[in-house]
């Protein structure tokens, strides 16, 4: 059984690329632990030989013709009327390598 | 005439059809209703100017421009999709949703956009970030969710018919909670593409509506196959409305979770249901199913997962702001998804989930091969006074307890409303199930049950 302390918590915000507060790792904690006590009842049941689910569709390898759609195409105005921050026609990223 | 609001949808076609009453006519109650009540229950995040001008060239159609209030995480051009989350609060979707594209073609008018629980992440509609809705049978109780806002904007009179979605539960427990009727389809019976995406094995887009005739009406208009959904099946679609006023003398019907621990005060009311299924020719037996308390552990697991996947692609960077915005609920589902996908502890959480969902599956199938459908209680009780979900991490697991099991199937089910307490105006809802793609059996049903419950003087006197 998984242990859950505020490092768990601080490693996974890190993991999901969400920023959270001291106060926030403290709850967080005490949401985990009751949310994990909950599923943790899954322990009982006995999935020998249960193959695992994964789709409900029965459906395998719908695949799409390999031409262009031109009915879902955006312009690039379109593409870039959303964005925060563009230049000249391109959106603009965060940089994540330093100099 | 006064009141064009309160008609269903069906009679709404009919009186346009006999020229009784004018388009004109109904958005002027609409817009009044709206006008007199969504600052107050906080229906609407977003309305359609001048709703009437677009419904004027849609009257040939079969919806004849009547108003439909959708779900604010349907991508619909012309107005934001917000998702009722701070994230999205200026988002304009460049593209349409296969569901709001249907009934726009099909005369439908999306009059506005309605609260959710922010992404759809629960069963309240107080996580949404633009403020809770209220229940319009009572305003001390919550609407349900994450549907809240469309089955407000039914049970309240301020659209002629809504469009919602759920993964398990967000259709038909705050239709329960609202008293109205709410369809869930069969999983990949109706196309996602352009709802936000929340939990991709199970989200389910489908009606919310004042009668099972409405609702039956609307499936066929926004179901089947979509080629920009791959999950869409290419089964043919059945047509519903032949469903109607049909007998369901001899149907074999299998009666769940009436002794779940919980459920003793409103086990009594469900079990005077049962008579009125019997008096219409129908045999039912109470029938044991896997304990639905496992569910819940399935449905945390698969959902928080998946929503951790999808919810990745908000970098902020394309469209909507960075992911320091996201709300308390947001974060605590993206955080326990990363958690039970991680490396280490996939097997012990992710894997094991998607084992006992097989054996639900294998559950039902068993139950299916002795009955024709299953019904329940829609949810564990009546609406819940406003501010509940608040601080309480599983308060949607355990309200829709009763509709896991079936939705981690992807099984079809549809809420009626059953019972109104008159003290506080709140309503139950009873919940049918059907097999896979079988969404004619549980209509059937439906339809055959409202028609012999006050559900339509109830409707009208509140």
């Amino acid at each position: 059984m998984a242990t859950i302390d505020q490092n768990t918590i601080k490693h996974v915000a890190q993991l999901a690329n969400i920023p959270i507060t001291p106060s926030e790792t403290e709850s967080l904690t005490h949401d985990f632990i009751k949310t994990l006590e909950v599923v943790n009842q899954l322990q009982k049941i006995s999935v020998q030989d249960v193959t695992t689910t994964h789709q409900v569709t029965n459906l395998k390898n719908v695949l799409r013709d390999d031409e262009i759609n031109h009915a879902k195409m955006l312009t690039q105005e379109q593409a870039l009327a959303n964005a925060k921050n563009t230049h000249q026609g391109y959106f603009v990223v965060p940089r994540i390598l330093t100099k | 005439m006064s009141d064009l609001n309160k008609l269903t949808l069906t009679q709404a076609l009919e009186k346009l059809d006999r020229k009784q009453i004018s388009l004109t006519d109904i958005y002027t109650d609409v817009n009044q209703a709206i006008d007199q009540n969504n600052k107050k229950l906080n229906v609407y995040l977003n309305l359609q100017d001048h709703p009437e001008k677009i419904a004027q060239s849609q009257h040939s159609h079969q919806l004849k421009g009547l108003p439909i209030a959708v779900k604010d995480n349907f991508s619909a051009i012309g107005l934001p999709t917000t998702a009722s989350s701070n994230i999205l609060k200026d988002y304009y979707p460049p593209f349409e949703s296969t569901v709001t594209k249907k009934i726009k073609q099909a005369g439908g008018v999306v009059i506005g956009k309605t609260n959710l629980d922010a992404w759809a992440h629960g069963s309240s509609t107080e996580t949404s970030d633009f403020g809770r809705t209220l229940n319009p049978r009572n305003p001390d109780y919550l609407p349900g969710g994450s549907s809240g806002g469309s089955a407000a904007a039914i049970a309240g009179d301020l659209a002629i018919a809504a469009i919602g979605s759920e993964t398990a539960g967000s259709i038909r427990q705050p239709a329960a909670w609202c008293g109205t009727v709410g369809l869930k389809p069969s999983y990949g019976r109706v196309s996602r593409y352009g709802v936000i995406a929340m939990a991709s094995s199970t989200d389910s887009p489908g009606p919310i509506t004042k009668t099972v005739e409405d609702a039956a009406l609307l499936f066929t208009i926004m179901a089947g196959h979509d080629p920009n959904d791959a999950t869409t099946s290419a089964n043919t679609v059945p047509n519903l409305t032949q469903e109607l006023n049909q007998s369901i003398k001899g149907l074999k019907i299998g009666l769940l979770y009436l002794d779940v621990p919980g459920l003793e005060t409103i086990k009594p009311i469900y079990q005077e249901q049962i008579k009125v299924l019997q008096s219409l020719g129908a045999v039912v037996e109470p029938v044991q199913a896997l304990d639905p308390h496992y569910a819940i552990g399935v449905y945390t697991v698969v959902q928080r997962s998946e929503v951790s996947s999808n919810l990745a692609r908000l970098d902020g960077i394309r469209y909507g702001q960075d992911r320091s915005f996201f709300g308390a609920e947001a974060k605590r589902r993206i955080m326990l998804g990363t958690f039970t996908l991680s490396k280490g502890y996939a097997d012990q959480y992710y894997n094991l989930a998607q084992k006992v969902r097989t054996l639900f599956i294998q559950d039902f199938e068993k139950l299916f091969s002795q009955y024709d459908v299953l019904i329940a209680p829609t949810s564990p009780g009546f609406a819940k006074k406003i501010g509940s979900s608040q601080g309480a991490a599983m308060f949607g697991e355990l309200e829709d307890m009763l509709l896991e099991p079936s939705s981690i199937a992807g099984l079809p089910g549809i809420s009626v409303p059953c019972y109104k307490d008159n003290q506080t105006n709140l309503y139950l809802g009873l919940n049918i199930m059907a097999p896979m793609f079988r969404e004619d059996l549980m209509v059937r049903v439906a339809d055959a049950f409202e028609k012999n419950t006050p559900w339509n003087s109830w409707r009208n006197n509140s």
